[in-house]
């Protein structure tokens, strides 16, 4: 007996459809989960206080500040090698084998896990250069892996940066670095902005590699020299070990609400780079 | 001097001054672009220099064929890793394409706008989640209820599939969406307009054109599950027997490398970077396949 | 564009600075090493660095071994080991190691807090864990189940501690799931009425069953009084003699203070 095409189908668009509610009703239910454990004990003692007894009490300022230390540096490593990089792709070469393997390059990087970056990391900077468990070490290590992210997403932004604009500012008498700097970056600016922000989520979110880089101590680094726990290390060890689930939610909680942060803004921003390129 | 003469030295001289600087700027960027392939090019030199001399001396052979994990004894088998490996990534795969591919082919075809705006960003949103925060909720709800009503110690294959799946398939979406939206309109109008009904023109006409850009999605997709660290180490178990059904528990080479990592030391140290070494390798093998495949999908579409 | 360079300029002046102050405050004693300890360590360090400001202490997990190992690399003042040195590692005149005993740990037997089992031979125990002889809690009076083996991974000093006290020649069976600390064992063996494990005595503080071993309760006095028998030293290694902040932290563990904190949370004293 044959089907009808129509009933196929509605067959068909009926499981997507279930699939698709599946998957959003994982992802509620993960954060509504974690912010519902969480987000009770999140008091602004807990954001602005040290940990007391490995984490039992107090609160999780040091992460906080030893997390922002590492994006922070991380990015800063990275956004100006990433854009030069996507900057240089576009503008200053054509399409051969050598945009082909930086290309590769980038993009075979993106795919490496973490736990070998970790390990790398730890070899490079920790033994070799020196700087033993440390947030600059952490930083470096993280920065190599936004990298091709901030690549790929630069590359994009300029590319979409209309013809007419090169065309006009080199029409003006501008060189080439002028146009690059002063034309096609400004307009790109939100997409580059995008990039960055998806390189903040994901350095973030990263706990392998920086286990074996950045280490675990609990006290508030005092240089980027000093070992400190990430906000996302420190969960996973309150929660596996045990030690205060009721810290390790609250800890989740944070890590979760600066995700949804982030995420909004990198789409906020994506909006306007769409909107700017008619 | 004439006027125009001094005009001319002078603007050739501006000319000859600025592609100077040019020059200058272009190779600095040169330089900073190499950065990506130069940092690929370290890791892999000290990845491999750690961990290749005692595969070599072990023998290729014995290292990914022994069973016996037993570091401080001097054996090294990876066998029953690379096994978990296998099994745990199949499993996500499974559940990340059957997932990820509905969703996707949802999304491009059969998705009115305003709840795409909701469902995209959606998938974005799951994507950012941090491991460590699946891995715990997998351990917290999955792993009990695996131990209570489907027996085994609950830590295991089919723990580590679901939490990796869910974790890999907004990998597997995206791309898989890129590939979708890139069979040309054409295609659809074509399809349509010889009688079919959407679904028939989804699935004979659509997801064979966008075939090679799927194929990458998933490739890609189990580059990232194979690779993940954190979540499987918390509800996979770790043993070193061979799995024998999903219900058992395993360990993958991603978990071989963290947990021992902190305690190991000479050798033993040397052979968690060589089962770093193997990760590598077969990663690079994966990304290859999947940056050839789509290539040569863009080759074709360029042909048109 | 303009303030693109400013912030680039910015953050590399921060760097610099950092580096600068930083050198200074690398002073801080290091500590790194065995999981065990760190837990006790750092309660330890949060109490000596309120009353010694100028001398900070900071204690990092890691491992045993990774601990020596950062000794030998010279990347921390003190290691940290929560087993008795091996022969060669005592024995390598080139490392130079100066160990100090600060508190022994008992290693305890743990089972789901609704397990009936109360004592186990240390052959039995052995049996269980090789994975043949003894696989089910009926066979040592409990209930008909399986026994579920947890394990820690190889190289740790925890691990280690089991095998000498009560492997002895033998393997764990492939069999046993590995965590990767004592509170992971923990936490396992909480919710999983068939698990057997082992982990530091000082860490249960009451939320599991410990097994009593040759029918020796697993209390910090019979440590002491040297009946219980899986007993393991918590050691601190430095590369010769201790530095001089080092040796302040040192002192503060062994003043009848710090010892008396220590036996407060389970351990026991190192004398």
């Amino acid at each position: 007996m044959r089907i009808a095409p129509k009933h196929t189908e509605r067959a068909a668009v009926a499981i997507m459809w279930i699939l698709a509610s599946v998957m959003m009703g994982v992802l509620v239910f993960i954060i509504a989960y974690v912010l519902a454990h969480g987000l009770p004990h999140v008091t602004w003692t807990f954001l602005t206080a040290s940990p007391e007894s490995m984490g039992r009490e107090g609160g999780i300022l040091p992460m906080i500040v030893g997390t922002l230390w590492i994006i922070g540096l991380a990015v800063a490593l990275a956004a100006p090698i990433g854009v030069a990089t996507a900057v240089y792709l576009t503008e200053y070469t054509r399409e051969g084998r050598l945009t082909d393997v930086i290309r590769f390059g980038s993009d075979c990087l993106a795919g490496i896990p973490s736990i070998i970056f970790g390990l790398f990391g730890l070899v490079l900077f920790g033994i070799m250069l020196g700087l033993g468990f440390s947030i600059i070490s952490g930083a470096l290590t993280v920065a190599l892996m936004v990298l091709p992210t901030i690549i790929r997403t630069s590359e994009e932004a300029i590319r979409a940066v209309p013809r007419a604009y090169r065309d006009v500012s080199y029409g003006l008498g501008s060189t080439r670095w002028q146009m690059v700097t002063r034309v096609v970056l400004k307009s790109a600016l939100p997409g580059i902005a995008t990039g960055i922000v998806l390189a903040i989520g994901r350095t973030i979110s990263e706990t392998a590699a920086l286990m074996f880089t950045a280490g675990s101590a609990l006290g508030m680094p005092h240089s980027i020299f000093d070992s400190s726990r990430t906000l996302a290390l420190h969960f996973y060890i309150l929660a596996l070990e045990g030690i205060s689930m009721s810290k390790a939610y609250a800890t989740a909680a944070v890590l979760v609400l600066a995700i949804l942060v982030i995420n909004l803004s990198a789409y906020a921003l994506m909006r306007r780079f769409v909107a700017r390129v008619v | 001097m004439t006027a125009p003469t001094t005009m001319i030295m002078r603007a050739m001289a501006a000319v000859r001054h600025g592609l100077r600087r040019e020059n200058l700027i272009a190779a600095g960027l040169l330089v900073l672009a190499l950065s990506a392939i130069s940092g690929l090019a370290l890791i892999a030199a000290f990845i491999f220099k750690e961990g290749v001399p005692i595969i070599l001396k072990i023998g290729v052979g014995r290292f990914i064929f022994s069973s016996d994990w037993h570091p401080l004894e001097g054996e090294f088998g990876i066998f029953p890793m690379i096994v978990g490996s296998l099994w745990v990534t199949v499993g996500a795969m499974v559940i990340a394409v059957v997932f990820g591919l509905g969703c996707a082919v949802l999304l491009t075809q059969f998705c009115p706008k305003q709840l795409v705006s909701i469902i995209k960003p959606s998938i974005e949103l799951l994507a950012g989640i941090p491991s460590v925060v699946y891995g715990f909720i997998g351990v917290v709800i999955l792993v009990p209820f695996i131990r209570d009503w489907l027996g085994g110690p609950g830590l295991s294959v089919l723990a580590s599939s679901i939490v990796l799946g869910v974790m890999t398939l907004p990998t597997v979406t995206s791309i898989s969406v890129d590939a979708l939206q890139a069979v040309p309109l054409p295609y659809r109008e074509g399809s349509i307009a010889l009688g079919a009904t959407q679904w028939q023109t989804t699935h004979m006409v659509v997801l064979k054109a966008a075939r090679s850009g799927i194929v990458a999605a998933v490739i890609l997709g189990m580059g990232r599950a194979i690779g993940e660290t954190m979540a499987v180490i918390m509800v996979a178990g770790n043993t070193l027997d061979l799995p024998h059904s999903i219900l058992d528990p395993v360990r993958t080479l991603t978990s071989n490398i963290a947990l021992e990592m902190g305690y190991a030391a000479g050798d033993h140290q040397k052979a968690l970077f060589a089962t770093g070494v193997t990760l590598f390798v077969i990663i690079m093998i994966l990304n290859t396949i999947a940056l050839l495949v789509s290539r040569r999908r863009g080759a074709r579409a360029r042909n048109r | 564009m303009k303030s693109f360079w400013a912030a680039a300029v910015l953050i590399i002046g921060l760097i610099v600075l950092s580096v600068a102050l930083g050198r200074g405050s690398a002073s801080a004693v290091n500590l790194v090493g065995s999981t065990s300890i760190q837990p006790f360590a750092e309660m330890l360090a949060q109490e000596f660095n309120r009353e010694h400001p100028d001398c900070l202490v900071e204690v990092q997990g890691g491992g045993s071994t990774q601990g020596l190992r950062a000794v030998d690399n010279s990347m921390t003042d003190i290691g940290t080991c929560s087993r008795a040195l091996k022969k060669e590692e005592e024995e390598d005149a080139a490392k130079n190691y100066r160990t100090v005993i600060i508190a022994r740990d008992g290693l305890a037997i743990v089972t789901h807090p609704g397990n009936p089992v109360t004592n186990l031979t240390i052959d039995q125990i052995r049996q269980m864990f090789e994975g043949r002889g003894i696989t089910n809690w009926r066979q040592v009076g409990g209930k008909d189940a399986p026994v579920r083996l947890i394990t820690r991974e190889e190289g740790s000093g925890t691990r280690e501690a089991f095998m000498q006290k009560v492997m002895d020649k033998s393997r764990i069976s492939g069999k046993a799931l590995t965590q990767g600390s004592n509170g992971a064992v923990k936490e396992l063996v909480k919710h999983d009425p068939c698990a057997i494990g082992y982990m530091s005595l000082g860490l249960v503080h009451g939320e599991l069953n410990m097994v009593h071993v040759d029918g020796v309760a697993p209390t910090v006095a019979e440590v002491t009084a040297g009946r219980y028998p899986l007993v393991r030293p918590f050691l601190f290694v430095t590369k010769g003699p201790p530095g001089e902040k080092a040796q302040r932290f040192i002192d503060f563990i062994l003043s009848p203070r710090g010892q008396a904190m220590l036996e407060r949370e389970g351990l026991v004293t190192a004398r």
